[in-house]
Order: C-alpha cells, then structure tokens, then sequence
C-alpha cells in the first residue's frame, strides 16, 4: 500500500509545522479500500495472534482476582479494607474518581472536539470511546461494592419503595450516582451509535454464519442509504450536543463529594474545573497509553499519525499546567483565606506524613509534561509513552492525596490518623486494571477500533473541496488543494 | 513510661522495646513517653505478663516480678536500660503514632482554641476571657431551622469538675451494647467507643518534642454534640442520620448503607463504623449481658451517642402517663449518671429554668469548633485554675500533646 521502501519511514511524519501546508490527516497511499482492509482486517483475522491469548489470560486473570476480593470483601466486612475512623475513604474513592478521570478522554474527543471541527479526531474517537466505556465501567463497581450493606446499594436510587422513603437530594453522593449514570449512559449510546455503520461494514463481509447474524444483528438493519446517512449524521450531532455538557458535569459533581464537605482540604470552590482538567489530563495519558502499543501491534500509523500523538502531547501539556495551576491556587488559598485549619491541612500535604504521596504527584502532573515542550521528545513514541503512564501514576497519586491525607487530619489533634492498605486495597485495586484490560483487549478482537467511516469522510479521496457534494462526519468547509503533501 | 526528654537523652524511640537490668535480672519492655514522668526515672505497672487469668488475660504485657524484691519493693535504684532496636505496637485509643514536627506544633497550637482555660485572675479581671479569640465571619445558612414546640435537648460538660476518669466511657458501653473490639482493631483505629475522652499535653512553648519533660495534662470529654445544623445530616445519600423533633441528631440504624459520608464529614470524628460484625461469636450469656432496650447494631452500619434516646423515651412515656411535663433533671443519660463529679448535665433547652439552660448563661460556656457553624448542642464550661504563682499560661498558647499512653504492657 505504501509508495515507500521499508527502511523508509519519513512519509509517516506529518508533524511539519509549515502553516501554508495543511497536515494530513491520514499518510500512505490509502483509499477507502485499503482504510476498510486494514480496520476489519484486525478483527477478521481466521487465528486470534498468539500474543492477544497471552496479554487476555493475565487479564481475566486479575479480573478473576477482583471478583475474588469482592466476594471475599462482602462475606467479611469493610474491615478487610484499611479504612479506620478519620480516613473513612480509601483506595476505594481514589480508585472510583481515578476511573472517572480516565473516563473523560473519551468523549471529549468524540463531543467536545466534533463540535469544534477537529478533524483530527476521527483516528482516535472510537477508541478513546471504548476507553471511556470501559474505565466507568471500572469506576462504577467502587462506590457500590466501597459501602457497609452492598445489597442494600439500590437505595441510592430514587426507586418507590414501600417506605414512602426517597433518598437524600442535598447529598452529593446522590448527585454522583445521576451524573455517573447519565455520564455511562450516554458515553454507551454515543459509541455505540456511531459504531453502526462500521458494524455494518463488518457484517457485510463475515465469511461465517455466526459473524454474520451477530453484526448483523448490532448494525440495526443499516443499508447506508442516503436516508440513513442523513439520519445518522443528525443523530451525531445531537448526541455530540447532549454529551459535551456532560464531560463537564460528571467531574464536577464527582468533586461535590469533597467540595460540599466542611473537611479542610476538600472544602474548596476551585474542585470543579480543577477535577475537570485532571480528568482530561489523565484521559490524554491513558488513551495514549493504549494507542501507542495498539497502533504498533496493528500497524496503524498510518491512520493514527504521528500528528495524532503530538495533538495529544500538546493536550496533556496544557491540562498538566491547568493541574499545576491549581496546586498552586490552593495553596496561596490556604495561606490567604487566614484559615488555620485549611492552612494546616496544606502544610501537612507537603510536609506531613503523607508527603511522599504529594511529591511523587507534582513529579508526575507538573514536571513530567513540561518535556512536551520539546518538539523532539513529544515526537518520540516511547518518551512520550512513559510520560502517559507516570501522568497516570501522579493522577491517580493526586486523588490518594485529596481523599487521604486530608481526612488523616482534619480539626481534632485527638482523631488524627495514619491510614494504611491491605493487601486487599491493592488486589482489588490491580484487578480493576485486569477488568479494564479484559475488556479492552475483546474490543480490539471484535470491534472495529477506528471509526473506518469517519476517517473516510476527512481523506482527500473524499473530495470535500467539489461544491454540491458533502463527505458525513464533520465536513466542516472547503480543503485548500495545497492539502496533498 | 518514660519522659521524651529521657528518651531522647538515651536514644530511644517511642514504641521501642528496652531491656531494664537491675541487680543482675531482667525484663524487656515496650516503652511509651509520656511528658510528665520525672526525669531519668521510670515507670512500670505490676500484675501483667499473667499466665493463669484466662483467655483475656493470658500473655497480655510483661511480669515485671523479677525486678522486684523485698530490700526494694516498689522503687528501684540503679536501673539500666538498653535500646534493643526493636519496637513494640502499644495499642492506645490517643495518638496513635509518635508525632511528626508540624503535626506536634500544630496540635499545641490548637489545643487552647479546643479546650479553653483561663486562670482565676484572668477570670476575675475579665469573665469573657475565654471568648477572647472567638473570630469569625458571620454564621449564616443555607437552610431553614428547625423549630421546636416541645423539648429540645442538650449539654454541658463543665472541665472545671471534670477530671478524666473515664467513667463515662465505660458507662456507656455497657448502655450502649458497644462492641469490645480488641487490641487489632485499636491498632487499626477502630474503637467503638462513643464518648471519649480527648486528651491533650501543655507544654513550655517553644519545645521540640524530644525535649518536653514536664507537661500540664488538659482533656475533654467528646461525644456527638448533637449538632443543630449537622454536616452529618445533609451528606448522607440515603437520609440514614435525621433530625429528631426534640433536636438529637438521630442515627436510622436499618437505614444506613454504610457509605460513610456522615463520618468522614464530621469535624469532631464521634461517628463509629461497625467494619465487621462485632456481635457474630458470643456466647449466650454474654449476649444476656446486652441492654434489652438498645440496638446491637449490625456490620455496615454507623453508629455513635444518642443522648441515651431510650433514656429519654422512657421518661418522656412515664411522664405522659402520669400526665405531667417532664422534670428537669429526670432524664439522665449513661455518661451524666456515672460521672463522679458531676460534670455532665442535660435537660432541656428550651426549658429556662433548666440546669443545661442556666449553665448557658455562664460566661465559661463555649462550644468546640462553633466558628464552623455547626450549632453544636453540647457546650462546654472552661477550665479555671488557680496557680500557685497565679501566672500559668492562660489559654490558646502552649499546649502540647505528646507520647502515648498505653496501659496494655507497660
């Protein structure tokens, strides 16, 4: 497919920064057919690579492993958590807002960027979906399996009961369950609604049966009629509508939970967009986290481009100094709102026990991403794929922060408190990732990762400068004829 | 027990056990600093370390019998202690770690706002003196008060009689059915005690921890304090903590799911958490043991005072069947009824006359942490004291809180 010899890779760099020449959005001598070839491609391969078998068995392995310390966590008690009495939140909440963040990448590219003509997202929109779907998947089991009377989870839902009882409408953790649920419900529909017409791409060409009806079947009857196009097209935009408030609302009701407390050190106006950023921030990180690896196994550079990497670096490094403004901001809060306790609390974050847990999050959200200054390293797949895993560790450090440490001492010297992990805080905590990686790697076998029609749409083949004709997607304009590299 | 400025005299840690050598005997033992032991001595308790007292007492501390004989029966000279190096978890319900330096000037620094005293002089010169450093914004809510037409309860403690005995802890346990937990779970900061009592060091100001020896010890009775605008309340998702119409903070037992919101919002941290089922092995007699008329409350579930409610309720039914109002002082709770001294009173507030009103009134009367707009419903009557020199620190500067105080094997 490639005009170029294999020692030469330089067609793959499209991160030129020559303003009068637009990057290509997707590099290589692809057409529509080769697009379609090489997406259906990964998951209609007759043997499954042996690779894929071993990375699902150490997953579902630890998927088995967090169910393991769910049921053994249920039969026995919070107790077999670390929790005590002034760090009543643990590994639990970390985990829970730790997942949530992760969550946000996904339909901020899908929503937040269609509406604002981002063509660059559709290489990475179905998969950073996936992502988001999976990682609120991980995010939802905290808060249900983290209190005292599990089967008793249900009331946290306005359901009509026999009691006449309604839950508490003035507690944030109410608020969370609607936003959460809200958040999951239309991050589900919105992958899913925009994977039809590549579902239909897929059954089209199944050479078995079973292929054939399940495609089928998840396609909804799509014959990609201009009827269909048009509907679909319009149901995007809607839904890209209704989502984009969305990525905003589900972090900031996230930080009510500490920000409606009176507990110093979470009772502060700057959590929403403070938790929005990092949400973003960490998004980035683990989307890039995953991308890297994938696109090298199935060699998809040439849809997810070196360009598509760099938007990302530069992303991460906004949202890391969105981040780093906001430590900053609280601790010159602390100092001036003259407040004794909210003054502690900070010193006690950067000083106190817990200070080896708040430097290793400033190392990795603030200092890590200021190499994406450098065009050299942010181009460079492998410093750039370290950097996404330590922003992943610092954010999930920045959450272990916020919950803990500042509960570890609140107002009375007398209930002040260390709080420590079991082992199983930490099983239960790594196999979440097995649950978030199990999921992921079926999704990799079964369903197209890149949105095969999206890309078309934004591909020269497309022929988006012709008057008369609109390419679906996100069409947004006439492309200068310069685009061609 | 040893004094900090020993230990660190000696090198020796808190928690570290030490090797006591006299006459050519030994025994090896946990130390716990506590400020206050007279320097370069030391104290150890008789009657641990038992081999035939039964599951609970078997194997619990150390016989510290060999180092103790006729010639010197209760003070030994020339003691020799040796640093093993090794240390020992002294589980205590206070400070459960030795303190780091911001956390050790921090918890001086807040202990005269938490508990306030004032000398006599200071008293008699202005009675206002402990509401001297009460500055805050406005107290302004949200929502709505609630309003009472009947009684609304309330408390005070006065830390003038009070005199830390603990008394009322034990007394509520036994009323309450609260779980014995074990030394684990104290560890793991998990006692289940509803009232306790806070317990803070003064010290010379200006001192590092390791160089406090002497110490004034200055404590106060904490249990929910029942607040009026309680930041309990309004977290919890599932209503499971409510406003009573008397004004106790009340807890749903077969509400609560256990989210722990309500505990973690709490300033004064007076809320217990049942981490497993406390009640799941015990014999039946133990279990005859429990009062008839309070829950035992199941895994899951958080729990904490009640101002006695099954006190209240039982007065509050007697009184309507005699068809009288209720008498000041009838209602009693555990902690008021046990306390030798007499320092905890409750009534009715909206009852002028009643002893907890009048106690009100009294200058000394403040409530802890109030500038949070919490409205709490216990109030406390400050310490007076009446040195010797008359010239002690007065209040809001110079306490300090330091060492541990386990009684377990020391």
């Amino acid at each position: 497919m490639s005009t170029s010899t294999a020692a030469d890779l330089s067609y793959l760099d499209n991160t030129g920064t020559d303003p009068a020449v637009r990057a290509r959005l997707v590099v290589g001598d692809n057409d529509f057919h080769s697009i379609t070839e090489k997406v259906c491609g990964i998951v209609e391969q007759p043997r499954t690579p042996p690779a894929w078998w071993v990375l699902f068995a150490i997953s579902s392995s630890l998927t088995l492993v967090l169910f393991a310390m769910i049921g053994y966590l249920v039969t026995t008690g919070i107790g077999v958590w670390g929790l005590q009495v002034p760090v009543s939140w643990g590994y639990a909440i970390v985990n829970f807002v730790f997942w949530v963040g992760i969550g946000h990448a996904g339909t901020l590219i899908s929503a937040i960027l269609f509406l604002l003509r981002q063509r660059w997202r559709t290489s990475i929109n179905r998969f950073a979906e996936g992502m988001t779907i999976f990682a609120v998947v991980c995010a939802g089991i905290f808060p249900g399996i983290h209190i005292g009377r599990v089967w008793l989870a249900y009331w946290l839902f306005p359901i009509p009961n026999q009691m006449l009882m309604w839950p508490n409408f003035r507690s944030p953790l109410l608020w969370d369950v609607f936003a959460v649920g809200t958040y999951a419900t239309v991050s589900l529909l919105f992958w899913y609604m925009g994977m039809i017409p590549d579902l239909a791409s897929l059954r089209d060409r199944a050479k078995t049966r079973i292929r054939y009806y399940a495609y089928g079947l998840l396609s909804l009857g799509w014959r990609s009629s201009n009827r269909h196009w048009h509907r679909f097209e319009f149901a995007y935009l809607l839904l890209a509508s209704l989502a984009t408030p969305l990525v905003l609302s589900v972090h900031s009701v996230v930080s009510f939970d500490f920000a409606v407390s009176i507990m110093p050190g979470w009772h502060t106006t700057i959590f929403p967009p403070y938790f929005v950023a990092g949400a973003i921030f960490s998004g980035f990180a683990m989307v890039v986290t995953l991308i890297i690896p994938t696109r090298k196994i199935f060699g998809l550079e040439e849809i997810i481009t070196a360009r598509h990497l760099e938007n990302m670096a530069k992303i991460m490094l906004a949202t890391g100094m969105m981040v780093g403004l906001a430590y900053s901001t609280e601790f010159f809060i602390a100092w001036y709102s003259g407040n004794r306790y909210e003054a502690f609390t900070f010193l006690n974050r950067a000083f106190g026990p817990y200070a080896w847990a708040y430097w290793t999050m400033v190392t990795c959200n603030v200092v890590v991403p200021q190499i994406f200054w450098s065009r050299r390293l942010r181009n460079n797949p492998a410093v750039l794929w370290v950097a996404s895993i330590l922003i992943n560790v610092g954010m999930w450090f920045e959450r272990f922060v916020i919950v803990v440490s500042s509960l570890s001492r609140d107002y009375l010297p007398t209930s002040w408190g260390y709080y420590r992990p079991t082992i199983i805080d930490v099983l239960t905590f790594v196999g979440s990732f097995g649950l978030f990686f199990t999921l992921f790697l079926l999704f990799v076998r079964f369903l197209p990762i890149i949105g095969m029609a999206e890309v078309k749409g934004v591909m020269p083949q497309a022929h988006l400068d012709r008057p008369g004709h609109r390419g679906h997607g996100d069409y947004h304009g006439d492309i200068a004829a310069s685009e061609v590299v | 027990m040893m004094s900090p400025a020993t230990a660190t005299e000696l090198g020796i840690a808190d928690g570290e056990l030490v090797e006591l050598e006299a006459g050519g005997r030994s025994v090896e033992l946990p130390v716990c600093l506590l400020p206050g032991q007279a320097r370069h001595s030391l104290a150890v308790a008789l009657g641990y370390g038992r081999t035939a007292a039964g599951q609970v007492g078997n194997g619990v501390g150390v016989d510290v019998y060999p180092l103790r004989t006729l010639a010197a029966p209760h003070i030994l000279r020339g003691v020799s202690v040796r640093g093993t190096g090794r240390s020992h978890a002294l589980a205590t319900t206070q400070d459960h770690f030795a303190i780091d330096t911001i956390g050790f000037a921090e918890r001086n620094a807040r202990a005269g706002t938490l508990v306030r005293e004032a000398t006599l002089d200071a008293y008699l010169a202005d009675p206002h003196v402990i509401h001297a450093h009460d500055h805050h914004p406005p107290l302004i809510s949200l929502w709505k008060d609630h309003e009472y037409e009947g009684e609304q309860w309330g408390m005070a403690v006065d830390l003038n009689t009070c005199i830390g005995c603990n008394a009322c802890v034990v007394a509520c346990q036994a009323e309450n059915n609260i779980p014995v937990v074990g030394r684990e779970q104290v560890l793991a900061q998990r006692e289940m005690h509803w009232i306790r009592v806070d317990r803070y060091f003064r010290t010379d100001p200006g001192l590092t921890m390791g160089e406090v020896e002497d110490a004034a010890v200055v404590f106060q009775p904490m249990a929910c304090v029942h607040c009026e605008n309680a930041p309990c309340e309004q977290v919890c998702p599932v209503a499971a903590t409510q406003h009573t119409r008397d004004g106790l903070n009340a807890m749903v037992y077969n509400r609560c799911v256990g989210t722990r919101y309500c505990s973690n919002n709490c300033p004064f941290k007076v809320r217990r958490f049942n981490f497993f089922n406390y009640h799941k092995e015990l014999a039946e007699t133990t279990m005859m043991q429990f009062n008839p008329e309070v829950t035992v409350r199941a895994r899951g579930v958080m729990e904490k005072c009640t101002f006695c409610v099954q006190r209240i309720e039982a007065k509050r039914i007697a009184a309507r069947n005699e068809r009288r109002p209720l008498r000041d002082g009838e209602i009693v709770p555990a902690c008021a009824q046990t306390c030798p001294t007499r320092a905890i009173t409750f009534g009715d507030l909206n009852d002028e006359g009643s002893a907890v009103s009048r106690s009100r009134e009294e200058p000394r009367s403040y409530a802890t942490l109030a500038e949070l707009n919490i409205r709490p419903r216990t109030h406390y009557l400050a310490r007076l004291s009446n040195p010797a020199d008359g010239g002690a620190p007065a209040h809001a500067e110079g306490h300090a809180d330091d060492g541990a105080h386990g009684k377990e094997s020391a």
